[in-house]
């Protein structure tokens, strides 16, 4: 209480109240409860056996060793092929490039199309398209491999960028068609009265003008072709499967003496690309997001 | 009659800018208040240290006679009507009003009992059901108020209620708040950019620039005597006519090239020394077609016809000036007329300190 | 109608209308029409009526993955809207750090489920795990075998799933708590409306179309599911936390029993459609109407 009350002159006293401390408090503990996983893996991964049967899972090493990360990267085995990630790095990146190019081109020019040239019956395909992003992958994926197969494509590299582009291209549709929505409209219609046509205003107008939208489409991308698993597993075939699958297989390996360590760091290993995109694109992951679930 | 309001030397910053200077307002008790100037000048930042909203930098303000620096808005005597309104958008407008006193656990019939008076002063009785996306720009602003009726403020704050509207909403809405006012007397502080509203509402305005009070005057006193040449730029519509030339103590005139006008019916508060750079101010209603001795002659350059009267384009000495004349007036561009300034009614600044002389 | 007029966007989108008619369209058509089949290992037309979906209800193992699907679509749902909308008040009470807490925050949602599952598997496991930390502590008493208990290791699951996803619960609500109008906060400071009140009472139904779109969101990744727990329980012990998708993609690939496998799919899709005809209903018919008055 303010007992001289007349005196009150200048700024109010501060004084950190019991709700701002029980407010760090929270939000502290929460922190350290979503960083525990990740300090877990990465201190896993520098133990050796030893210390991980008789030390404590969240005690940083007594001492480091390193030999659980070449050994995930090039010696870990599935099965009988002992090969660590490295095939399936190249793999990914095999898969993630080539995807992420031709579906954020899709998105573009759909979202374009939609957003300028509209045409009877142009938005019933669109809600169908959208609607197409909330299907369930397992009523999908049957009948999608049987489409594959009989145009040939199943189970090869082709067959997994179609399958890719295919599954993102409701969501980058959508934001890339809200994005050009957004634009001023009477920029379009001067570039209209100059006599511009479909593909000369897409490429002297529209793109010039869409790089964040593209920054965020790509991130969105990036991340989710290379966090997925199921696809891969599916269409991506034995000589081409990703990171992740690879990942999976390594650890759910049923015989042998199991290494968590090498695990710990193979998991990382499949962590690093999209953990490295979020931290450094920041805000855009965010965007994306954002975009993704904001409907027009 | 006691102050209502009053604000101490008044600091505040927004990092190393100061926003409020040193600033000192009383507030009398009933008193329409208006703070009057252009975006950036302050006037939204006090009346928020005067909320509580924001934390003051050094200073007192005192609400009613209790010192209210340190207090919390709710405890302040005040009630507040913003720009968007603010009204709770999920909440029928009964709830709006209630919402307040509900949350203060104030007694149910108490409760109805002050929404019952609020929404009969305000004639929203046939209203109360609705949501505020179901009421017009009007409507809302008779809510808001309302919002600030059942907490029983003593002054009542508006923050440019009236910016976002379109000009014919906003004449009537204007009229709305002067006749509430009228109504309950309480002490009110309105702030706005738009001159008009300040001279149709204020018992008194102050024009603020740069975190500084120019002028706190009647409407009268600003419009016909600025004290600066800020002040005398900023209202009246259209504005003031401008002529930069020299006194000349010799024969007490402005000179502005070889055109010489007589002050002696002028009343300076300061008279200035010879040759110094002065602003002859003068406003387009204070000139007149004359067909007397001291008037100059001119030709018509242009013609803004604005309904009740007629503006027309002149210039004297290259320095294009407006006079405003009835609008039945049946000039022709290129008209040759006669005109007199009304020099006991023009205004004089220093040039240097632009301050009225 | 001039076919030919403004062509080149119909051309443009001539992919999008042929995926969305082939694939979206027809593999739905597809799969409900060979679920009404006795397919095995090959899709084959021999009609069986509904005794596909018969087999199906019969299921022990079905049983199993709905129920779990409803514990963990209930659990984690709540438990994400809940916790993502605590974050995005707490950070938006202007405190030191918000970016670094934010980034934290959001950062298992760039990661796979396959890693999700895998982390959280070694963080559980019963042996190694937190279990064992709190043993060497002194804390005998406590227990943490979830991973290998029938009953609870659907509870694992849903841990997994909300540390990764109340992040993206998080951004949303605070996108929607940053675009609250200034002015609001400041009358409910001038009446006095203590902080978690307004939040309750006035800002969240001010952004209950964050909210919504995250529900559906959330709720229709319940349904599909699957690498998180095939690579956190692989749907054990014994087939105690199997779900519909796993039940899918066990009877395609492994069993070779596709009939059965397109039922439950189709099943599978009814229930997203169930989740999303009344948001959709809302948001296309009610809003618009409501934006009418």
């Amino acid at each position: 209480m303010i007992s001289n009350n007349i005196e009150a002159s200048g700024p109010k006293p501060k004084h950190l109240t019991i709700g701002r401390i029980g407010l760090y408090f929270f939000i502290i503990t929460c922190a350290l409860f979503f960083l525990m996983p990740l300090y877990v893996m990465i201190i896993t991964s520098l133990k050796d056996m030893d210390e991980i049967r008789s030390g404590n899972l969240l005690y940083i090493p007594q001492k480091l060793s390193y030999y659980s990360w070449p050994k995930a990267w090039s010696e870990a085995c599935t099965g009988f092929i002992c090969e660590g990630l490295r095939p399936g790095l190249i793999n990914s990146l095999k898969i993630t490039i080539p995807s992420v190019i031709v579906s954020v081109t899709l998105g573009a020019i759909n979202g374009y199309a939609l957003a300028f040239w509209r045409f009877k019956g142009a938005y019933f395909f669109f809600g169908l398209c959208l609607f197409g992003a909330f299907i369930p992958y397992q009523v999908m994926v049957y009948p999608l491999l049987k489409i594959e197969s009989a145009i040939g494509i199943y189970s090869s590299l082709p067959g997994i960028i179609l399958v890719h582009t295919i599954f993102g291209m409701p969501i980058l549709t959508l934001i890339f068609r809200n994005f050009y929505s957004s634009l001023p409209i009477d920029l379009f219609k001067a570039a209209r009265i100059d006599g511009g046509n479909f593909l000369k205003i897409f490429f002297y107008v529209i793109i010039p003008m869409s790089a964040p939208i593209t920054i965020v489409a790509v991130i969105l991308q990036v991340t989710g072709i290379w966090n997925d698993f199921l696809l891969g597993l599916v269409f991506a075939g034995r000589d081409n499967q990703p990171m992740t699958v690879l990942l999976n297989n390594i650890v759910q390996v049923k015989f042998g003496v199991v290494e968590y360590n090498v695990d710990m760091a193979a998991t990382i290993l499949t962590s690093i690309l999209p953990l490295a995109v979020y931290l450094l694109s920041g805000r855009w992951f965010v965007r994306g997001i954002a975009a993704g679930a904001i409907k027009g | 009659m006691n102050n209502s309001v009053e604000v101490k030397k008044l600091s505040f910053n927004y990092g190393n800018v100061e926003i409020l200077k040193n600033l000192d307002l009383d507030i009398k008790d009933g008193e329409f208040m208006v703070l009057l100037g252009p975006s950036g000048c302050g006037k939204t930042t006090l009346l928020n240290c005067i909320a509580g909203l924001l934390d003051l930098d050094d200073g007192q303000i005192i609400i009613e006679g209790d010192n209210v620096t340190w207090k919390e808005p709710k405890d302040r005597h005040i009630g507040m009507v913003f720009q968007s309104y603010a009204l709770y958008p999920s909440m029928s407008v009964e709830k709006n009003l209630s919402f307040g006193l509900r949350m203060s656990n104030t007694p149910k019939n108490i409760i109805s009992e002050k929404i019952d008076k609020a929404s009969e002063l305000l004639q929203i009785k046939e209203l109360l059901l609705r949501k505020p996306s179901q009421l017009s720009g009007g409507q809302r602003q008779r809510v808001a108020i309302g919002r600030a009726l059942v907490r029983d403020a003593k002054v009542f704050l508006f923050d440019e209620p009236l910016s976002n509207l379109d000009a014919k909403l906003r004449a009537e809405l204007r009229y709305e708040i002067k006749k509430l006012h009228r109504d309950l007397g309480n002490t009110m502080i309105y702030v706005t950019h738009d001159q008009i509203e300040a001279m149709t509402l204020a018992d008194r305005i102050a024009v603020m620039k740069n975190g500084v009070i120019q002028q706190l005057d009647s409407p009268k006193e600003i419009y016909n005597k600025p004290s600066s040449l800020f002040v005398a730029d900023f209202i009246g519509s259209p504005g003031m006519n401008f002529f930069n030339g020299k006194f000349v103590s010799s024969d007490n005139s402005f000179a502005l090239n070889n055109s010489l006008i007589n002050l002696n019916n002028y009343q300076f508060e300061h008279k200035p020394s010879d040759q110094t750079d002065i602003v002859f101010g003068i406003r387009p209603e204070d000139i007149s077609v004359s067909d007397s001795k001291e008037s100059i002659e001119f030709k018509i350059e242009l013609i803004e016809p604005m309904g009740a009267d007629t503006l027309i384009w002149l210039s004297f000495e290259d320095t294009p000036f407006s006079v405003r004349l009835e609008g039945s007036s049946e000039y022709k561009l290129g008209d040759v007329i006669n005109i007199k300034f009304d020099i006991k009614r023009s205004s004089i600044f220093d040039k240097k300190t632009e301050l009225r002389l | 109608m001039n076919f030919t007029k403004n062509i080149a966007a119909k051309i443009a989108l001539l992919p999008m209308i042929i995926i969305s008619l082939t694939v979206f369209v027809g593999c739905i058509i597809y799969s409900f029409v060979y679920s009404l089949t006795g397919s095995k290992l090959i899709p084959a037309l021999n009609y069986v009526g509904f005794s596909q979906y018969e087999r199906l209800f019969k299921s022990r193992k079905w049983d199993v993955a709905v129920e779990n699907i409803f514990i963990y679509g209930f659990v984690f749902t709540i438990s994400c809207l809940v916790i993502g909308f605590l974050l995005a008040v707490l950070i938006d009470q202007k405190i030191r750090g918000e970016s670094l807490f934010r980034t934290i925050f959001l950062y298992p949602y760039a990661m796979s489920f396959v890693v999700t599952g895998l982390v959280w598997k070694w963080v559980l496991n019963p042996t190694y795990g937190i279990e064992h930390s709190m043993h060497l502590w002194g804390f005998t008493w406590f227990e943490l075998d979830w991973l290998v208990n029938r009953d609870l290791a659907i509870y694992a699951v849903c841990i997994a799933a909300v540390w990764q996803g109340a992040g993206f619960v998080m951004v949303l609500m605070l996108a929607g708590l940053r675009g609250i109008d200034e002015d609001i906060w400041k009358s409910l400071s001038i009446e006095g409306i203590p902080k978690w009140k307004s939040y309750i009472f006035v800002i969240l139904p001010m952004i209950r179309p964050m909210v919504i779109t995250s529900l559906v969101l959330i709720a229709a990744g319940v349904v599909k599911v699957y690498d998180l727990i095939l690579a956190l329980t692989s749907g054990g012990p014994g087939y105690s936390t199997t779900t519909p998708a796993m039940y899918v993609m066990e009877n395609f690939f492994s069993r070779a029993n596709l009939g059965q496998a397109f039922a439950a799919s189709i099943i599978m899709f009814i229930s997203v459609v169930c989740i999303l005809a009344p948001w959709a209903y809302y948001e296309f018919y009610f809003r618009n109407k409501e934006a009418k008055v």
